[in-house]
Order: C-alpha cells, then structure tokens, then sequence
C-alpha cells in the first residue's frame, strides 16, 4: 500500500445500479412471464423461446458454477430447459419465474453431480460453517488507504474478467452460491434465500464473508488496473 | 454510539446493500469521514460488487443460446425431447 494516498471520495449508499441486463429485467418488453406463459399453455408453444431468454444466462452460469464444464454445463442447461417446457403447468406464479427457473437449474445441477460423483469436493449438501452463521465473525478485509476505482471499461480487458472469474469460482461453494444469485443474477435476499433453502440472514451472513474474501483476494490484482490518476469526483486530498 | 474499524468491517456488506438502520448509517458515515482505511475498504468492497454484476465478468461459451434454442425447437415442434 502507499502511503499519502489517501480517498476523500464517499461510498454512494444503497446497492450499487446495475450496469447490465439481469434476470430480475426480464426483456420482453410489456410481455410479462405470466402472461406469455398462459399463452404457451395455451398453445402458443414457440412463445416459450421468448419466455427464456432473459434466464438463459443466468441458468448456464448456475450450471457453471456447480459442474464447472462447460460441456456439461451446456447439456444440463437444455435439460433444465424441456423440464421447465415439461413443468411450466406448475409454475403457480408464487415466486418470479426466474427465481423459480434457477431453483430448477440449481436441482438440475445438483442431480448432475450426484450422478458425475467425480468432484467429492463439490458437496451435495450445503457445508454448514463449522463457527455457526449467528454473526459476521471474524472477517476481515484487506486494509488499504488507497483504492482507486477500476472503470467498468477495463472489463474489455479478458484477464481481468477471467480474475473475477476465478476468484469467484474458488470461494468454498456456500459462499460462491450468494454471491451468484444475489451480486451475478441480482436476485434480492429473499429470493437467493429461497434458491438455497437457507435463511435470509444466513444469506446475508454467507455474503457479507463472501463479499470480504473476495475484496481480499481481488484487491492486489485490481490495483494494476487502476487508473493513474483520479478524475474530478476522485480527488485525493 | 461511537464506532470503530471492526465495527465498520462488520457491516460493509449490509451498508453497501442499503441494509442499516438509519442511525448505524449516519455513524458509519461519520466514521468514513475521518478513516481513509475504511474508507477505501468500503470503496474497494463495493467495486468489487459492482464489476461482479457486469456480465462481461463470466463469458458464455458462443453458440450456447442457438443450440439451446434449436433443441428446443425440436421439442416445441414434436413433444418430444430427443431432438
């Protein structure tokens, strides 16, 4: 860290705005999921080719996640995809349909590891933390007095996104399905909460941790992508 | 109520998703004022936030939405999944 440099600029309150489309926007257009489904059902069958592609994304990065092959991510996708085709008469509207759609991606992915048994690292069963979720614990982040914005541009860049990437991949699996649902698919607490069958605080909890392990890991490496000086809103003093 | 850094650490995750009370927020704002540490440690938190939800971030294989949607094509057009 270096001394002298030193942030004046204040952290807007409230989760940051989005900077692009999520699962939670549906894209289409005035057409919401309720509607274009009892068209399905109702015979419209190619309708369902609109239905989902808000959710595709998010389904293969689910499936990603979990079996980390992309191959098998890609045939467990269009598996999830004829089971919500096969089940969409179920859908009783009781949760978004994305939220409902990733629950089926997660189970999906779950029944493939199951089956693939070639990841014992990549438990069926959530791994409970040992020190319980009553608090935050004793997470701390990697301290600095400098911290210079990376702009959003630098995603250009392919090495800082497969950085990103990778941290995320490496947080021990509780951890890592958090910060999908909720930072990834910007699904809110209460949703992730369901996904998961956890708890909303535990959910919080998961991904305050989360959240602090991967600043700490990505911190040294979004240093280098910092630009060299501050523009007018990031003054030093 | 006077806080300090472990206090602040305890909280980012919420502050940042506009989770704390009213009164937690202004002492935490206040401690932001005058701690150069935290603050840069709430900046750096919520970068990493807000480049996680870019989706430039975690790239899908090319090709993956045409071959989900032509099976499902396949399905849509015969009832069945084998296509």
């Amino acid at each position: 860290m270096e001394e002298g440099h030193i942030i004046s600029a204040q952290v807007p309150t409230g989760k940051p705005a989005r900077v692009t489309s999520t699962i939670n926007s549906q894209g289409n257009g005035d057409r919401a999921p309720a509607a274009l489904i009892a068209r399905i059902l109702a015979g419209e069958k190619q309708l369902f080719h609109d239905l989902i592609r808000p959710v595709e994304r998010a389904v293969f990065v689910m499936l990603f996640m979990l079996l980390r092959n992309e191959i098998d991510a890609e045939d467990a996708a269009q598996e999830t995809f004829i089971k919500i085709y096969r089940n969409l008469h179920n859908f009783r509207g009781e949760s978004k349909f994305s939220t409902w759609v990733v629950s089926i991606a997660r189970n999906e992915g779950l029944a493939w590891l199951r089956k693939r048994s070639s990841r014992p690292e990549e438990a069926i069963q959530p791994i409970l933390d040992q020190d319980g979720e009553a608090s935050t614990g004793d997470f701390t982040p990697a301290l600095l007095t400098d911290w210079r914005e990376v702009p959003l541009e630098t995603l250009e860049r392919k090495e800082l996104g497969q950085c990103l990437c990778r941290a995320v991949l490496n947080l021990p699996p509780i951890y890592r399905d958090v910060v999908q649902l909720r930072d990834m698919d910007d699904l809110d607490i209460a949703e992730t909460a369901s996904v998961l069958g956890i708890t909303e605080g535990s959910v919080k909890v998961r991904l305050h941790r989360a959240r602090i392990m991967l600043q700490k890991e990505l911190v040294p490496l979004l240093e280098k992508y910092a630009p060299a000086k501050r523009g007018f809103f990031w003054r030093r003093v | 109520m006077k806080i300090d850094c472990k206090h602040v650490w305890d909280y980012i995750s919420a502050y940042i998703d506009g989770d704390v009370d009213h009164a937690l927020r202004a002492e935490i704002d206040r401690h932001l004022e005058h701690c150069e540490i935290c603050s840069a440690v709430m900046d750096s938190t919520r970068n990493v936030v807000v480049l996680m939800a870019d989706e430039r971030v975690f790239e899908i294989p090319g090709g993956y939405s045409e071959r989900l949607h032509h099976r499902l094509d396949a399905l849509l057009l015969t009832g069945d999944s084998s296509g």
